[in-house]
């Protein structure tokens, strides 16, 4: 069977229930087996303001949106007027508006989609306690092919506890719509195939993150608060304290980074999370962290910047700060998770690494996969438990000893004979502070050494498609989702395509990304940064074979399929 | 007051690593350091159990002068970082030591904060009202009027930062000020504050002979308090409205707030556990 996707929008003021809607259609679609990925934008209000939650359903896993969307379900016009450059409509897209909510917003009524009306309001006044974003619901259902039973149970999952009328005044809103939806049989529909209890998980990027984190062995956390990453800390305060870790809140940035150094040193794998301002302000503190050796991690869960930039969505604009923004030669972890799923692992991996290592990650999510929530296929157990070296005997310890791999054993505070003082300056292999030009070289070399020449695995990247590709399609993190449904379009065209997408973007690794891109007479990289900075970062580290070009945009606008796919075709 | 050899037999030397401190012969720091590995002797702590943590700064080097575990970070950031490892491993005696700069200048965030969270740990200030390191310029607690330096030729022209006070305010646990002039009653302070539950601060007068030579002088200008400590916050902000600077070697304030502790189970579930709430 041919996989089956449908894309849908649910637009509102504040109070519409637009998220709720979403939520409760991600419940019901992970019920019958589908999987889904839903982003969701709001304004710059605080509280109350417009928003938007775009979904995409399908029975395959979806990371990425499409080029339009099928559906648009509008509570009010003026809402979907502030959405109108996030929701672009196609020929056979639907538009389903309140008629009592006055006039259509041009970007809808100059667009291809047909317009149709669903007395929501009107529809929902006729139930005592009835809900216009559940009589909406009931119509979204109808023409995606989502039966009833689904519903019932994620609203009476949702909602239970509010009382037995207020589930009956739902299921009776959703009925409603269900019955005053048109009937629009080309309407792309997918089919219940349901899956086993539990094999579905609903999750965000954030949530996916922090539960990564747990399994890495991170168990202290330091928190400040920064729109998109708060859910990562907010998860993790509820999760660390009930596996035996702590979270604390800190007075800022400057204080998380340096409390989980303090906490690492002390031999507990931690971990921070925040959005570029804050990692501006971690930055000389993450030096310190490669300096004295102590693995930290940071998430960074990327925002629109610079400044304050645009807080609530997307740009992948922290690359070059995450790589080049330490003072000093510092060489440390840059990682990238690139779907939702993708959070959980690659953090999990980040915490093995800087444990192994002994240094500090950061790890560049963004606001669109970090604040988007997906039903997903239940994630693998992966075997990445953090592991420091720690002495084996204390005998003439050097807590920066010169070995062979550069990793140097490290005794944790109680462990008698390993006292040594951890140091920012630069030192000896005992630590003790040291300017003199061969102990600053050999230290180095040991820095370098031990991330430079380990072996990362098979996991430092996914590569997909042909073998023997004409075109190499290299991006990073949330663009990795609409550049692999790019592929798939042009690879059903017969072109010969295939994708790179590192999830280790520091170090380089010259030799695996050479095998990876060997032989690619054109090479695409695609990127949502106004700066191209990963192609300026390509050029710097590797030798890019074939014609290089570069799709790059800010954002916050999500890098499409299409745009990728007509870059290719249009290749001249 | 002369300090009891230990019952373990550690001697204060013996808290002393072999690293020949960078400081200028008769500076102040010399005197703390020879009081904390004192008060770490009295206390009979074993070395691997101490962990002292600083920032930048002359007096920010003392970590590597000691045999116990020690972690010199960066400038101003030696509180987070401590907390962080108190936090994380409640079974360390942890020691927080540094300058006027690094504590009330560019970490003065964290010195607010930390008296507040009462995290339990010692935070001991040497304050000569100078940054040493960086070759005699103004700190928070230089006098307004102070000319001797190249960056503020007139004075830094604001008045002193009034570290007691605000660590009062903001509620450390206990508030003390010593002087290196006197190692062994520092010494005693130092274990008084190790063994009070939360925050403790104490801030020492120890001298820069380089840059204010005319600190040289303190040793003369300083008295013994007259009074015992307070529990009561309201008498000790009254004695420090009264208080010149000077009076030391008696503990100015002993809360009873209990040490923070973050919330932690004492069951711990497994992760699975966690997992089950994304299943569907
Ligand atoms: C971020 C940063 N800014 C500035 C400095 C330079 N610096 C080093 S020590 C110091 C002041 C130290 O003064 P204090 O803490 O009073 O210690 P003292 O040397 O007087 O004992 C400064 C400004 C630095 N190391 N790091
Ligand atoms: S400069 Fe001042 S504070 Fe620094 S070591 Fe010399 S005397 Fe001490
Ligand atoms: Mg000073």
């Amino acid at each position: 069977m041919l996989d089956r996707f449908v894309s849908l929008a649910v637009v509102g003021s504040g109070g519409a229930g637009v998220v709720t809607t979403g939520n409760l259609l991600l419940d019901a679609a992970a019920r019958v087996g589908w999987y889904a990925y839903m982003t969701r934008s709001a304004g710059p209000q605080i509280r109350g303001g417009e928003a938007a939650s775009m979904i995409r359903l399908g029975s395959a896993p979806v990371d990425a949106h499409d080029d339009h969307y099928d559906l648009l379900v509008a509570a009010d016009w003026e809402s979907a007027g502030r959405f109108a450059a996030e929701l672009p409509m196609g020929a056979g897209s639907i538009v389903l508006g309140d008629p009592r909510a006055g006039e259509q917003p041009p970007f809808l009524v100059d667009s291809p989609a047909h317009m149709l009306d669903l007395p929501m309001k009107a529809l929902a006044d006729e139930i005592p306690g009835g809900r216009a974003n559940m009589v909406a619901l009931g119509a979204i259902a109808k023409l995606i092919g989502l039966p009833d039973e689904p519903l019932l149970a994620a609203i009476r999952h949702a909602i239970g506890s509010k009382g037995e009328a207020a589930v009956e005044a739902s299921f009776a809103s959703l009925r409603a719509g269900r019955s005053a939806a048109p009937d629009l049989p080309d309407f792309p529909c997918l089919e219940p195939r349901p899956a086993a209890p539990g094999m579905r998980w609903n999750i965000s990027g954030n949530e996916a993150t922090g539960l990564g984190a747990l399994r890495g062995g991170v168990r202290f956390v330091a928190a400040y608060p920064i729109t998109p990453a708060t859910e990562v800390l907010e998860w993790m305060a509820h999760g660390l304290p009930r596996v035996g870790g702590a979270l604390v809140q800190a007075e800022d940035e400057l204080a998380s980074i340096n409390q989980i150094i303090g906490a690492s040193y002390g031999g507990v794998p931690s971990l921070t999370a925040t959005s570029g301002p804050g990692l501006a302000l971690m930055t000389e503190s993450l030096g310190l962290a490669v300096a004295a050796e102590v693995p930290v991690v940071v998430v960074n869960v990327m925002r629109g910047g610079p400044s304050t930039g645009i807080p609530t969505k997307s740009e992948q604009a922290d690359l070059n700060i995450a790589c080049y923004g330490l003072h000093g030669d510092a060489p440390h972890l840059v990682l990238a998770p690139h779907s939702v799923a993708d959070c959980l692992m690659t953090t999990q991996w980040a915490v093995h690494l800087a444990e192994s290592l002994q240094t500090a990650a950061i790890v560049l999510t963004d606001q669109a996969t970090g604040q988007a929530r997906a039903v997903i296929e239940r994630p693998a157990e992966l075997a990445f438990i953090g592991q420091r070296v720690v002495p084996e005997s204390v005998a003439g310890y050097e807590r920066y000893a010169l070995t062979a791999n550069g990793v140097s054993p490290m005794a944790f505070p109680g462990t008698a004979g390993g006292e040594y003082t951890a140091d920012g300056l630069e030192h000896s292999t005992t630590g003790t502070p040291s300017s003199q030009a061969a102990d600053h070289q050999a230290q180095l070399d040991k820095r370098l050494r031990k991330i430079a020449g380990h072996n990362y695995g098979e996991h430092w990247a996914e590569i997909d498609g042909d073998a023997d590709p004409d075109m190499v399609v290299l991006t990073w993190g949330s663009c990795t989702g609409p550049c692999r449904e790019a592929m798939a379009r042009l690879r059903a065209q017969g072109r010969r395509v295939r994708l790179v997408a590192p999830r280790l973007i520091a170090p380089a690794l010259p030799g695996p990304m050479g095998d990876a891109i060997a032989g690619a007479r054109r090479l695409l990289v695609v990127e949502q940064s106004h700066g191209a900075q990963y192609l300026r970062y390509l050029r710097a580290h590797y030798d890019l074979p074939g014609e290089v070009r570069s799709l790059h945009q800010p954002g916050p606008l999500p890098v499409r399929p299409g745009a990728i796919v007509e870059r290719i075709i249009d290749w001249s | 007051m002369e300090l009891m050899q230990t019952t373990r037999g550690l001697a204060p030397k013996d808290y002393k690593s072999d690293t020949k401190p960078v400081w200028c012969p008769g500076c102040g720091h010399f005197s703390v350091l020879a009081a904390i590995t004192k008060a770490l002797a009295e206390l009979s702590l074993p070395r691997e159990k101490v962990a002292v943590v600083s920032g930048i700064g002359c007096s920010s080097r003392i970590p590597a002068y000691t045999s116990v575990y020690g972690f010199h970070g960066v400038h101003g950031r030696a509180l987070p970082t401590a907390t962080g490892l108190k936090l994380a491993r409640p079974d360390m005696t942890v020691l927080v030591t540094g300058g006027d700069g690094d504590g009330f200048s560019i970490g003065g965030n964290h010195f607010m904060h930390a008296c507040r969270r009462n995290a339990d740990m010692t935070y001991i200030v040497m304050d000569n009202q100078v940054y040493g390191m960086t070759k005699g310029q103004a700190s928070p607690t230089t006098d307004a009027e102070w000319d001797g330096s190249k960056l503020t030729p007139d004075g830094p022209c604001i008045e002193p930062f009034p570290p007691l006070k605000i660590a009062l305010a903001a509620g450390a646990n206990f508030i003390a000020r010593g002087s290196s002039s006197d190692p062994n009653d520092l010494a005693r302070l130092i274990v008084e504050g190790v063994r009070h539950p939360g925050f403790s601060v104490i801030q020492v007068l120890s001298p820069c002979v380089t840059f204010r030579p005319e600190q040289k002088e303190w040793k003369k200008k300083v008295r013994t308090a007259c009074v015992d400590y307070t529990d009561d916050p309201a008498r000790a902000a009254r004695r420090l409205v009264t208080d010149d600077g000077f009076n030391f070697g008696k503990v100015l304030f002993k809360g009873t707030r209990p040490a923070f502790v973050p919330e932690c189970s004492d069951v711990p579930c497994a992760i699975p556990e966690l997992e089950s709430g994304f299943a569907v």
